[in-house]
């Protein structure tokens, strides 16, 4: 069986093996095996400090980025490991985009910020396939009607709900398979949130969206799996249950997951 | 905590220590009039003597005010030096200033701002970067006559450059380069760190993200402090007698290998002489360099408002 055989079969988008992450000597997450599925949303969620915006860091080499970061065991996509020599790590982030949990546009106008990724990453459009490919991503970010008039004012004259569509819509102009969201709503009101959660499941068509979230009701009622992540006594995080979201929060079968969702710590 | 303010602090409702409250507040705006009005003074102090300073040289420059000669004539632009005060002109020195300005700005504005996106950007945190990073700091304190001494040597004697505007420029730009890199990295530092992620996680490279969103971001901050910078090497003389610029230049360099003289060097001479008339213009050449000042200052604010007015 090649590769492309596999590839067509694959349901999953992301699949992590062994996957331990350290900063230094620290060790923040022990051995997390889980795959993520194709055009499915799923949340990790567990308490501050139980390592799940590392694991998140980890499946588009954001962690890169911390001088002393090193991620050992593998994160296959597309069937290869992401972090084998010779994987270039931008490549991987242009196509495994990333939501951050304060909405950060760029100081330039809404325009230039939806057109920063496809600029950079070098395409070669006209103005016209430009303008159009800013207006798919501003609506595929729910965010189109709002903007359509003032595509140049600056993007931090938004609110911040808007603001983070933006920075979704940003996300999506360079055309990702997977996009992972870090607490994208932990700054938000709840209607800008409840406009997020309703846009996640319209990505969904196209997308695999990976969630971080603090946020319990969030995780039941705008995903279709859930991780639960938890600490151990090293301040290690490790995987601790992972299934659909319905299972995770009607039937848990770990005894740290049910405590967890029904409140009782975290 | 005592015992005592325990209690004042829990009983706040009583009639006795709402009075002692209203009375702290009292005490408490008191204070911060104080300080308002010692800022005040501060001021008013510093810009008075600026004021008065400026009125005294302007009036022995053009004798507007007491009705004396007026040196800052188009002879003063258009004479060289001369032994005789009223065909003495200023003409080597601006046209040296200008020179060697240009120069210095051309040789550790580029270098300086790229030393600086290297060590905040690039360069990984061991102990040859915490060297570079301390003694930088340092340099940016060394007296300017010891940039001088090495400028002498290395340019000067070393590269056989001799006493040429080139070596004047070269020793200025080591001079302002340290002080360039250190306000260009405190610039790039406050550059927040998610707008680089947000780049970073478009599939940007480490150059583009620095080029889009570092640089246009803390450009202003990079060019004010690179022309406080510049503003004082126009005003060095120490570094540049010592690499032996001359006094005295009753000629235009012809290219930069040439000798030269500078406005404040030329001041210095004048104000050193013993006939009063060289003191006036003395005041003319403060005049002149002041006003080269200015005008690098006001492009420099030019260049910030347009480059901040892009987004």
């Amino acid at each position: 069986m090649t590769t492309h055989d596999l590839e067509y079969d694959n349901p999953n988008a992301i699949e992590a093996h062994n996957m331990s992450v350290y900063y230094g000597s620290f060790r923040a997450v022990k051995d997390v095996s889980l795959a993520i599925e194709k055009n499915r949303i799923t949340a990790l969620i567990g308490p501050s400090g139980c390592g799940k915006s590392t694991v998140l860091r980890s499946f588009n080499r954001m962690n890169d980025l911390v001088p002393s970061a090193r991620v050992e065991g593998q994160v296959l996509f597309h069937g290869e490991n992401i972090y084998a020599p010779g994987v270039d790590p931008v490549n991987v982030r242009r196509r495994i985009g990333m939501v951050f949990q304060k909405p950060n546009p760029f100081p330039k106008s809404i325009y230039e910020n939806v057109i920063y990724g496809p600029r950079i990453n070098g395409w070669k459009l006209s103005r016209r396939e430009m303008d159009e490919l800013v207006e798919r991503s501003l609506r595929g970010a729910a965010l189109w009607d709002e903007v359509k008039d003032k595509l140049n004012q600056n993007g931090l004259s938004l609110s911040g709900g808007q603001q983070q569509r933006l920075c979704i819509a940003r996300a999506l102009a360079v055309e990702p398979e997977v996009i992972l969201m870090d607490e994208p709503c932990s700054a938000l009101d709840p209607i800008s949130t409840l406009k997020i959660e309703e846009l996640m499941f319209e990505l969904r068509q196209h997308y695999t969206i990976i969630i971080v979230t603090h946020n319990m009701q969030q995780a039941s009622r705008a995903s279709d799996y859930t991780a639960f992540f938890l600490m151990d006594s090293d301040r290690t995080g490790q995987l601790v249950e992972y299934g659909s979201t319905s299972q995770i929060f009607q039937n848990p079968k770990d005894e740290r997951t049910e405590q967890y969702i029904s409140g009782q710590f975290g | 905590m005592s015992a005592q303010e325990q209690i004042s602090v829990t009983s706040r409702t009583s009639e006795q220590a709402r009075g002692q409250d209203v009375a702290r507040l009292k005490w408490r705006h008191f204070k911060g009039r104080i300080l308002s009005a010692l800022g005040w003074f501060s001021i008013l102090f510093g810009l008075g003597m600026l004021v008065v300073l400026i009125f005294d040289v302007i009036n022995r420059a053009t004798g507007i005010f007491s009705g004396g000669t007026n040196w800052l004539t188009w002879d003063f632009f258009n004479n060289f030096d001369s032994r005789f005060a009223n065909r003495a002109g200023a003409k080597a020195a601006i046209v040296g200033t200008l020179y060697t300005i240009s120069l210095t700005i051309l040789f550790s504005f580029p270098l300086g701002v790229a030393a600086a996106i290297y060590l905040e950007e690039y360069a990984r945190d061991n102990w040859f970067s915490r060297i570079v990073e301390i003694n930088i700091s340092n340099l940016a304190a060394v007296p300017s006559i010891i940039y001088g001494l090495l400028g002498l040597q290395v340019f000067a004697r070393w590269l056989f450059l001799g006493r040429s505007i080139l070596t004047g420029a070269l020793t200025l730009a080591l001079l302002v380069m340290p002080i360039i890199i250190v306000a260009s990295r405190e610039s790039i530092r406050a550059v927040p760190s998610s707008l680089r992620q947000a780049s970073y996680a478009l599939g940007a490279t480490r150059w583009q993200t620095v080029w889009n969103v570092v640089l246009p971001q803390s450009i202003g901050g990079i060019l004010t402090g690179s022309i406080l910078a510049v503003s004082r090497a126009i005003g060095e003389t120490a570094p540049l007698i010592t690499i032996g610029a001359l006094t005295f230049v009753p000629f235009l360099p012809r290219n930069i290998l040439d000798i030269f003289t500078v406005l404040p060097i030329q001041i210095f001479n004048w104000t050193s002489r013993p006939q009063d008339d060289f003191r006036s213009l003395a005041a003319a050449g403060i005049l002149v360099l002041l006003a080269i000042l200015l005008t690098i200052n006001a492009l420099a604010i030019y260049l910030r408002n347009r480059y901040q007015k892009r987004y």
